[in-house]
C-alpha cells in the first residue's frame, strides 16, 4: 500500500498549501485597475528608470510642475513661478500647507534634498543628467562639486530658486519628471535605501502606497495629506503586472481591467472592430529607425549609398500595410507634435513612389554599387515579431527597388544593444528613440557628436555647431530657428533611416472618466473617475 | 553513522561551488549588462551607477565578493527589483511554485489513476476510447496554448473563473492555473495506468483472486492497484520536473509571481544575482534532497555505509 499512502500524502500536501496565508489587495468597488507592462524596478524616483516606473510614480509623487490629462503643463506642488529675462533663474512659490502623506510638512527645502540627491554620485540615479542644465549639476555627477553646490536654494519654507548654467526652455517639462519630485529627508533618515518599499515609502502625491507583489501588483490607494485630495475621484488604483500583452487583452475582456497598457500587434484590428471607441491610439513622441554604424565602411564614407537605402523604403505602405495601427510614416527624426517646433523633412518626402525609387537608383549607381555589383549588407535587430515584419518588408524593398541583398540577423536585445555600442560588427541596426520631455532637444541631443546614445557615431561640426547655438537662445523662436536647421543639416547627411512615429494604443473601459490623449501618453490616475457601476 | 554523514555533507560542498562558478561564468559571459538600454547614459552617469552595484570590478573580485555574501547568507540585491533582495524575492516566489507545483501533481494523480484504470477495466468500449483520446489531446497540446483557450473560455466567456492572478483573491485563481499544468500529467499518467493495469490484470495472481470469487472493484483495489502503480511512481521524477518548467510558462501567462517568472525574466534582464540567487537556491535543494536519501539510505542500510 506505499504508492496509496504517497498518494495520499500528495493530496495532504496539496490541501495544506492551499490553507496559506491568502493576501488581499484591498478591492473596493471604487478601485481602478490598471494594466501595467512589467514592475517598476523600483520606486525610489531617483533610482527609476523605466516609463512604467514612472507612470506608478506621477500617481505617488508630485513635481513643481504637473500635466492635464491633455498634457497641459500646469503648476503642481508650485503655485507659480517666475523666470528672469535671461532665462537663468528661476522662481518657484510652493503653494500653502503642502503636506506628505504622512501629514509631515512638505517645505522648499525637500525639493533642494531631492535634487541633490538626484545628482550625487553614490545614488547612482539614471537619470542624473536629467537637470544636467541647473548649476554645477555636471561637475557633482561627475564627482568634482558636492551636492549642496546644485544651484538650488530654498529660500524660505514657499520659496524655492533654481539657477541654470544656460537657458532650458523646457525646463518646466522636466520638473514633471519624477526624478525631479522632493524626498521626505525623515523617511531617508530613517530607512536609508529601502525607503521605497510597502510600509515606509512617504509619498506627496494623488496617492501612496499600499502593498506591492513583485511580478503581480502594485496597489495605491488615496493619500488623505495631498492638497487637491477633493479632487481625486477614485479611492484606490492597483497596477497589474501583465508581461504578455494578449493575457492583459484577456483580462481586460474579462473585465479584470479598467486601461490596458497596451494592445497585442497582432489583434489590433480585431480589437478595434470589437470595441470601437474603447480603443484610444494616439500620436506619441517616439520614432523607430533604423540607424547606419557611421564609423565603418561601407556606410561611413558613403553619403548617396545611405540615401539610396533610405529613398528606397516606401514609408506609407510599411507604416499604413504592415504596422497598420495608426503609426504615421517618419521623413524627420523628431516627431509631429512637439512643442514649438515644426519638423524638418527630408527632401525627397515630397517625391512620389516612381520618382523617388528613380532617384534612389540613381544614387544607388553613384555610390558604386549596381546590378552586375549589389550591395550586400547586414540589418540587426533585436527579435520581437513586429521588428521582423519591418525588416523583412524592408529587406524586399531594397531587393525590388535596389537589387540591394541584405542578410537580416535577429538578437536578443542585450546582444544587439552590446553590438550597437562597440559599433564594431554592425552595418544597419534597428532602434527606437522616445522622447523624455515635450521639446525637440529630447531627440536632436541624441545625434550630437558623443552622445552616448548616439548609436550611428554620426559627427558633424556643423550640427554641434547648431545646437550649441540653439541652446545659448533665450527667444523661443530663435532657438527654434537654429534647432530646425540642425535636424535639415543632420537629415541630409543620412545618418539614420526614420520609418514611423510611434502612436499609444491603450484600452479604456467605458466604466472611465476623465482619460485624455496626449503625446507623451502620460494618464495620472487622479485625473480618472469610475462611473458608478449600475 | 555520524562519520557518513559529515562525510556526506562535507562532499557536497565542492558540488555546490562548481554549480555556483559556473553559473556565475555564464550569466557575466552573456552579452549586455543589467542596466544597458537603448537610451545609452552619460559616460559620467553610467560609471557611479557601475560603481554603485560593484559591476566595475574585475570579475573574479565580483565572485568573491558574491561568494562572501553567500557565506553569510546573503544572496545580494536584485538589479531588477532594486526594493528587494534576491533572498526576499525567492522566499516570496518559491512557496508559490511550491503550492501550484503540488496542487497540480495531486490532481494529475488523482485523476490520472482514476481515468486509467477505468479505461482498463473497460478496455475496447467507449470509455476507453474516450479516455485515451483526450489523453493523446492532453498529452500532444503545449501549454500555451491550452492556457488561452481556458482562459477564453471560463474566464472571458463564462466569466466563472479570474483570467489573471491579481484579478482575484483566494481559491478561485488556482483553478485554471493548476488545471493547465496538470492536463498534460493527467494525460501521460492516464495512460501509464491504463496500461500497466491491463497488464496486472492478465496476471495469475489475479485469476486466483477472482477464482475466490473477489468483486473486481475489490480485486482492483487491494491487489491491482499496487503492482500497477510501479511505472507511474517512477515516472513521479520526471513529471515534477515537467511540472516545475511547465509551471514558467503557466506563471507567465497568469500573472503569478512564482519562482519560474523570475528566473525567465531575470535571465532576460540580466539580473546576475536574482538569476545565481534561483540557481543557487535550486542546486542547495536538490542536493540536500538526494543527501538526505543517501543518508537515510545509510541509516536504513548498513551496508551503503562501508563501500
Amino acid at each position: 500500500m506505499k504508492s496509496l499512502r504517497i498518494l495520499a500524502l500528495f493530496v495532504m500536501l496539496a490541501g495544506f498549501a492551499a490553507c496559506g496565508g491568502e493576501t488581499d489587495s484591498g478591492a473596493t468597488a471604487n478601485t481602478l485597475q490598471r494594466g501595467l507592462p512589467s514592475d517598476p524596478e523600483t520606486l525610489d524616483h531617483h533610482k527609476a528608470r523605466s516609463t512604467q516606473a514612472a507612470e506608478v510614480l506621477r500617481d505617488l509623487g508630485e513635481g513643481l510642475a504637473g500635466f492635464t490629462a491633455n498634457g497641459e503643463l500646469v503648476p503642481a506642488a508650485a503655485e507659480s513661478w517666475h523666470i528672469s529675462e535671461d532665462g537663468l533663474t528661476y522662481t518657484f512659490h510652493l503653494r500653502d500647507g503642502l503636506r506628505w502623506s504622512n501629514g509631515d510638512a512638505l517645505t522648499a527645502e525637500h525639493f533642494v534634498a531631492g535634487m541633490r540627491r538626484l545628482v550625487t554620485p553614490a545614488t547612482a540615479a539614471f537619470y542624473a543628467q536629467m537637470i544636467v542644465d541647473i548649476e554645477n549639476a555636471a561637475s557633482i555627477v561627475a564627482g568634482a562639486a558636492t551636492p549642496d553646490e546644485l544651484g538650488v536654494e530654498a529660500v524660505d519654507d514657499r520659496t524655492l530658486v533654481l539657477r541654470l548654467s544656460r537657458p532650458t526652455p523646457y525646463m518646466l517639462s522636466l520638473l514633471t519628471h519624477p526624478s525631479t519630485f522632493p524626498v521626505h529627508p525623515g523617511a531617508i533618515a530613517e530607512h536609508g535605501d529601502a525607503f521605497a518599499r510597502p510600509g515606509k515609502l512617504v509619498s506627496n502625491g494623488a496617492y501612496t502606497l499600499d502593498a506591492w507583489v513583485p511580478g503581480s501588483v502594485v496597489a495605491l490607494k488615496r493619500n488623505e495629506y495631498y492638497w487637491n485630495n477633493s479632487a481625486t475621484a477614485v479611492d484606490a488604483v492597483n497596477y497589474h503586472v501583465i508581461v504578455q500583452n494578449n493575457a492583459e487583452l484577456n483580462r481586460y475582456r474579462a473585465g479584470e481591467l479598467h486601461t490596458t497598457s497596451t494592445v497585442p500587434p497582432d489583434a489590433f484590428a480585431q480589437v478595434r472592430e470589437e470595441y470601437g471607441d474603447e480603443l484610444r491610439v494616439a500620436p506619441y513622441l517616439g520614432v523607430y529607425y533604423y540607424g547606419y554604424n557611421m564609423a565603418k565602411p561601407p556606410l561611413q564614407d558613403n553619403k548617396a549609398l545611405r540615401q539610396a537605402l533610405s529613398m528606397a523604403i516606401d514609408r506609407e505602405q510599411l507604416a499604413e500595410k504592415i504596422m497598420g495601427r495608426g503609426e504615421a510614416p517618419a521623413y524627420s527624426w523628431v516627431p509631429p507634435g512637439v512643442n514649438n517646433y515644426e519638423p524638418t523633412k527630408v527632401g525627397f518626402a515630397a517625391l512620389g513612389k516612381e520618382d523617388r525609387e528613380k532617384l534612389a537608383r540613381v544614387r544607388y549607381k553613384e555610390a558604386g554599387y549596381g546590378e552586375d555589383n549589389p550591395l550586400q549588407i547586414e540589418v540587426r535587430y533585436n527579435t520581437n515579431d513586429t521588428n521582423k515584419k519591418v525588416a523583412v518588408a524592408i529587406q524586399a524593398m531594397w531587393r525590388d527597388v535596389l537589387g540591394v541583398e541584405a542578410a537580416l540577423i535577429n538578437e536578443e536585445f542585450q546582444v544587439l544593444l552590446t553590438n550597437m555600442r562597440e559599433a564594431e560588427v554592425t552595418q544597419v541596426f534597428r532602434s527606437s528613440w522616445i522622447g523624455d520631455y515635450n521639446d525637440a532637444h529630447t531627440f536632436l541631443s541624441v545625434l550630437q557628436s558623443g552622445n552616448a546614445a548616439n548609436m550611428p557615431r554620426y559627427s558633424s561640426d556643423e550640427y554641434d555647431g547648431l545646437m550649441a547655438r540653439a541652446a545659448q537662445q533665450v527667444d523661443p523662436e530663435r532657438r527654434r530657428l537654429y534647432l530646425e536647421e540642425a535636424e535639415r543639416v543632420m537629415l541630409s547627411e543620412h545618418p539614420v533611416i526614420p520609418l514611423y512615429f510611434f502612436v499609444s494604443k491603450h484600452l479604456v473601459s467605458p466604466e472611465v472618466d476623465g482619460w485624455g490623449d496626449n503625446v507623451l501618453d502620460y494618464h495620472y490616475s487622479q485625473h480618472l473617475s469610475l462611473k458608478a457601476a449600475d | 553513522m555520524l562519520r557518513y554523514t559529515l562525510l556526506r555533507i562535507f562532499g557536497a560542498i565542492p558540488t555546490l561551488l562548481l554549480v555556483i562558478a559556473l553559473a556565475f561564468l555564464m550569466v557575466h559571459a552573456a552579452p549586455g549588462g543589467p542596466f544597458d538600454d537603448e537610451r545609452v547614459l552619460p559616460a559620467d552617469v553610467e560609471a557611479n551607477i557601475a560603481a554603485a552595484y560593484h559591476l566595475d570590478d574585475p570579475l573574479p573580485k565580483q565572485f568573491v565578493r558574491y561568494l562572501g555574501g553567500l557565506l553569510k547568507g546573503d544572496l545580494g540585491p536584485s538589479y531588477r527589483y532594486r526594493d528587494y533582495t534576491v533572498a526576499e524575492l525567492i522566499g516570496s516566489a518559491f512557496p508559490l511554485s511550491l503550492k501550484l507545483g503540488a496542487m497540480a501533481m495531486a490532481l494529475a494523480l488523482i485523476v490520472g489513476v482514476i481515468a486509467g484504470t477505468e479505461a482498463a477495466l473497460r478496455q475496447g468500449t467507449r470509455i476507453d476510447r474516450i479516455v485515451m483520446g483526450f489523453s493523446m489531446t492532453g498529452i500532444s497540446i503545449p501549454v500555451f496554448v491550452v492556457a488561452p483557450v481556458l482562459v477564453l473560455l471560463f474566464a472571458v466567456k463564462l466569466q466563472w473563473l479570474p483570467a489573471g492572478w491579481s484579478g482575484a483573491s483566494g481559491m478561485g485563481r488556482y483553478v485554471l492555473p493548476v488545471i493547465t499544468l496538470a492536463l498534460p500529467q493527467v494525460a501521460y499518467i492516464a495512460r501509464l495506468t491504463r496500461a500497466s493495469m491491463i497488464d496486472v490484470l492478465g496476471r495469475d495472481f489475479i485469476r486466483t483472486a477472482r477464482a475466490q470469487g473477489l468483486g473486481t472493484r475489490t480485486i482492483v483495489r487491494v491487489h491491482a492497484l499496487k503492482p500497477a502503480m510501479l511505472p507511474v511512481l517512477s515516472y513521479l521524477g520526471p513529471a515534477i520536473a515537467a511540472i516545475l518548467t511547465g509551471s514558467v510558462v503557466v506563471e507567465e501567462i497568469f500573472g503569478i509571481p512564482g519562482l519560474g517568472q523570475f528566473f525567465v525574466r531575470g535571465a532576460l534582464n540580466r539580473d546576475y544575482t536574482l538569476v545565481l540567487g534561483i540557481v543557487v537556491f535550486y542546486a542547495t535543494l536538490i542536493i540536500s534532497l538526494n543527501l538526505l536519501v543517501d543518508i537515510l539510505y545509510g541509516a536504513i542500510d548498513p551496508r551503503v555505509r562501508y563501500r
